[in-house]
C-alpha cells in the first residue's frame, strides 16, 4: 500500500495545496494545468454521477480505480475538496481525508489568522503536520516497485 | 460585520459537528439553533415565526451572552449591538451554498421583550464552474 499524492481544492476551484509522496511518473503538462484538469474532471464526474443516479444521492462520487491507481475523493459541505491518489490495495479512506480536513486543515489553516482562505497554503506548519500524519498512516508503507 | 468570522467558523463547525447537508431550510434552522448557537455561545435560540412559504424564520434569543452587563450609550439607542451575529450567520451559510438575508428585528438592549434575529432564504448558490468549461 502506498499514497501517491494529495490535492486540496477550495469551493471556487483554486488548488490550495498539492503534495506528493511516491509518485514516480509525472504528467507532461504544467502543474497548474494539471490542477485545472483535475478540478474539471472532478466537477464533471460529480455532475455526471448525480445526474445518472436512479435515486437521490447523499455523498455521490467517492473514488475511482484504474489498473494502476485509485483516486479517493472527499468533499465537505462547504465545498472543500480533498483528493488523494493511492495504490489499488487501499480501501475506503474517507475518514483519513476527513481527519486531514478536521485535524490538519482546520487546525493549521482555518485557525491560523495568517493564512488567507482561498489562497494557496504556504504554511510550513501545515505542511509538516500533514506530512507527519500521512507518513504515519497504515496505508503509507512504501513498497518500492 | 462578522462575515469573515462566519467564513472560517463554518469549517470548524462542519468538522466538529459532522452534520451532513440539510434537506430543507427547516432543518438548517434547527442546526443553527441547536448545534451552532449551542456550540459557540452556549445558548439555544427558539426557532419560530415561520413565513407561510417556509423561507423565513426568526431566532428568538432570551439571554444573549454578548449583551451581559451591556447598556446602550445615550445617543446610540438604535445601535444593533450584536449585529456581529448576523454577519457570522450570513458568512457561514454562504459557504454552504445558501444566500440568506439576516437582520435584527428586536433587541432586548433597545427595550424589546426579546432579541429576535430574522433569517430569510434568498437563493441557493451553485458550485463554481471550472475555468474554461461551460
Amino acid at each position: 500500500m502506498t499514497v501517491y499524492s494529495l490535492y486540496v481544492f477550495d469551493r471556487t476551484g483554486t488548488c490550495l495545496y498539492y503534495t506528493e509522496w511516491n509518485r514516480k511518473k509525472h504528467s507532461d503538462i504544467a502543474r497548474d494545468e494539471e490542477f485545472k484538469l483535475m478540478y474539471g474532471m472532478i466537477y464533471s464526474i460529480k455532475s455526471f454521477v448525480n445526474r445518472i443516479s436512479p435515486t437521490d444521492l447523499k455523498d455521490g462520487f467517492l473514488n475511482f480505480k484504474t489498473n494502476r491507481y485509485k483516486l479517493n475523493f472527499y468533499e465537505t459541505a462547504s465545498g472543500m475538496k480533498f483528493i488523494m491518489t493511492t495504490d489499488l490495495t487501499v480501501g475506503n479512506i474517507r475518514d483519513v481525508l476527513h481527519q486531514i480536513y478536521s485535524n490538519i486543515y482546520l487546525e493549521y489553516v482555518v485557525r491560523n489568522p495568517l493564512c488567507e482562505l482561498g489562497q494557496p497554503i504556504s504554511s510550513e506548519l501545515f505542511h509538516t503536520k500533514l506530512d507527519e500524519y500521512v507518513r504515519g498512516l497504515p496505508i503509507f508503507p512504501t513498497r518500492i516497485s | 460585520m462578522g462575515y469573515n468570522i462566519g467564513v472560517r467558523l463554518i469549517e470548524d463547525f462542519l468538522a466538529r459537528s459532522n452534520v451532513g447537508r440539510c434537506n430543507d431550510f427547516r432543518e438548517t434552522a434547527d442546526v443553527i439553533s441547536k448545534l451552532g448557537f449551542k456550540m459557540y455561545l452556549g445558548i439555544t435560540p427558539v426557532v419560530s415565526n415561520w413565513s407561510p412559504a417556509g423561507d423565513e424564520f426568526s431566532l428568538l434569543i432570551e439571554n444573549n451572552p454578548l449583551t451581559d452587563f451591556v447598556e446602550l450609550p445615550p445617543g446610540h439607542s438604535q445601535l444593533n449591538f450584536s449585529n456581529l451575529l448576523c454577519g457570522v450567520i450570513k458568512g457561514a451559510l454562504e459557504m454552504i451554498q445558501m444566500d440568506v438575508d439576516v437582520k435584527f428585528v428586536q433587541d432586548i438592549l433597545k427595550g424589546d421583550n426579546i432579541t429576535e434575529i430574522r433569517l430569510k432564504f434568498l437563493r441557493r448558490l451553485e458550485d463554481a464552474i471550472p475555468v474554461g468549461e461551460d
